[in-house]
């Protein structure tokens, strides 16, 4: 079965409920892409104007450390989202996204978007909710990794 | 607060629950650097094994003393008692130091069980971290024995490091062999690790099962328990279908004592495995 660009970001749960009036700009800011293995989609500090849908594979959000070198903070990999630095000056990325397997994903235009939601509110909004769940997930889950919850008898 | 186990659940080998069994070490597994396997063998050699997926023993380190702990081992095996456990404190740091040949004293099984012959026909989703893993290990084995009663297996591990991920051989034999999909993922790891990376309970909203017909079995931290529960939730998995392993201090193992306390009622005789609609109004609350 062939999935339009369209149909693909409709069934994606990040789109459950959104707008219809907005579904045809936001697929007008998406293309697909694929990345070989190891490759980085995006480096620390480079301008943050983009974010993807993971569509298959798997990245890695990575910061490197002297002296331990490139650590990986999280993984990402089919349905998650990877970005958000898109969405809050200095739109820069915070990290290193690198993939560990081959991986297709969905890019969005995330500079073009963001002049959009600018001017047109209701549709920031609707992002902005959606990016804010997605931003407590992922502090939910750093919280957890700090807790240490498996404790350790060192 | 009602018992989960309706149907007929083993009882200990011995007439009085308050005396330990005397058991011998017959094989130590080191599984990390703090976690071991313990295969047990009764030293009235005739007794023979009986427990379901999920219950637990009390473990007698003589002269230091007693801890619950669950049974890790295959459930059809009437021979041997497998027990995992990670050494923290005065008990099981003793046990840790215990010798094939070294006697130890049993008390069980106790408690109640996973839900293994009551949901079938269902997507089954395992959730789990640390030594959570070591009382759905049984669990495992009754699916490799019965992989037709369950549509798609899921097993969601997480673990603090790479280096801390138990049964690491069973993982990969399991996966290969009878249709499992299991997602690992650590908390922390060195350049040389290729897998996840992340806390455990991400991985619920992206893991392949229909959640209108799904079963839910979780077994770790209780707060990542809570979180666990939070995405099942997300996902529109029912209260009636997820079950829990509750760990409290325990002393009798009976419903005497008191120590284990829950809400309630007591882990020792209602749990440790409990279905979630059970205990909502008591789960995650810091007082109880
Ligand atoms: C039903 C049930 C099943 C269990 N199954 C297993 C199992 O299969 N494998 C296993 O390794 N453990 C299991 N446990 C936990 C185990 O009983 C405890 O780790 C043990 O009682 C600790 O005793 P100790 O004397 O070694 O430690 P203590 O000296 O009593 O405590 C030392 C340190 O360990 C911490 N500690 C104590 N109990 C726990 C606990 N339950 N969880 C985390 N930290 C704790 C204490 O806070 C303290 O910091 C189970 C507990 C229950 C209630
Ligand atoms: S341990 Fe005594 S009541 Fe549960």
């Amino acid at each position: 079965m062939i999935h339009t660009l369209e149909t693909v970001i409709r069934e994606h749960p990040f789109f459950h409920d959104f707008p219809e009036e907005h579904l045809s700009f936001i697929t007008g800011c998406a293309k697909n892409v694929q990345f070989p293995e190891k490759h980085f989609i995006f480096l620390e500090g480079d301008p943050a104007d983009e974010f993807y849908f993971i569509r298959e594979g798997m990245v890695s959000v990575e910061m490197v450390i002297p002296h331990l070198g490139a650590t990986t903070v999280q993984t990402l990999g089919e349905g998650e989202i990877l970005g958000w630095s898109w969405v809050s000056p200095p739109y820069r990325w915070h990290f290193n996204a690198k993939t560990l397997k081959r991986t297709r994903a969905l890019v969005f235009d995330a500079k073009c978007l963001r002049a959009k939601c600018e001017e047109d509110h209701n549709l920031g909004y609707e992002m902005l909710k959606r990016f804010a769940s997605i931003i407590t997930s992922r502090l939910d889950a750093t919280r957890l990794q700090l807790l240490d919850i498996y404790g350790h008898n060192d | 607060m009602a018992t989960m186990i309706e149907n007929e659940v083993p009882q200990g080998l011995n007439a009085d629950p308050m005396i330990p069994q005397l058991y011998r070490v017959d094989r130590v597994r080191d599984e990390t650097d703090d976690t071991f396997t313990f295969s047990l063998v009764p030293e009235n050699g005739e007794a023979k094994i009986s427990f379901l997926p999920g219950q637990f023993n009390m473990l007698y380190v003589f002269g230091t003393g007693e801890v619950p702990i669950s049974i890790s081992g295959n459930p059809a095996l009437t021979s041997v008692l497998e027990h995992t456990t990670r050494s923290v404190g005065i008990v099981t740091k003793a046990m840790c130091l215990l010798k094939p040949g070294d006697q130890i004293g049993v008390r069980g099984p106790f408690g109640s069980h996973w839900p293994l012959n009551e949901e079938n026909g269902r997507d089954l989703v395992i959730i789990s971290g640390g030594i959570g893993l070591a009382p759905l290990r049984p669990v495992l084995y009754f699916l490799m024995a019965q992989r037709e009663k369950y549509r798609k297996i899921v097993l969601l591990y997480g673990a603090r490091a790479p280096e801390d991920i138990l049964f690491k051989k069973e993982l990969e034999r399991w996966r290969g062999k009878f249709d499992l999909e299991v997602q690992v993922t650590v908390d922390r790891a060195a350049s040389g690790w290729r897998g996840n990376v992340g806390v455990v309970t991400p991985l619920v909203a992206r893991a392949p099962f229909d959640p209108s017909n799904t079963v839910a079995l979780l077994c770790g931290p209780e707060v990542m328990m809570r979180f666990a529960v939070m995405e099942l939730q997300k996902r529109g998995v029912p209260h009636d279908r997820i079950y829990l392993s509750m760990e409290r201090n325990m002393k009798c193992a009976l419903g005497y004592c008191g120590h284990c306390q829950y809400g309630p009622g007591f882990v020792c005789k209602d749990g440790p495995v409990y279905r979630f609609d059970q205990i909502v109004s008591v789960f995650g609350k810091s007082e109880v």
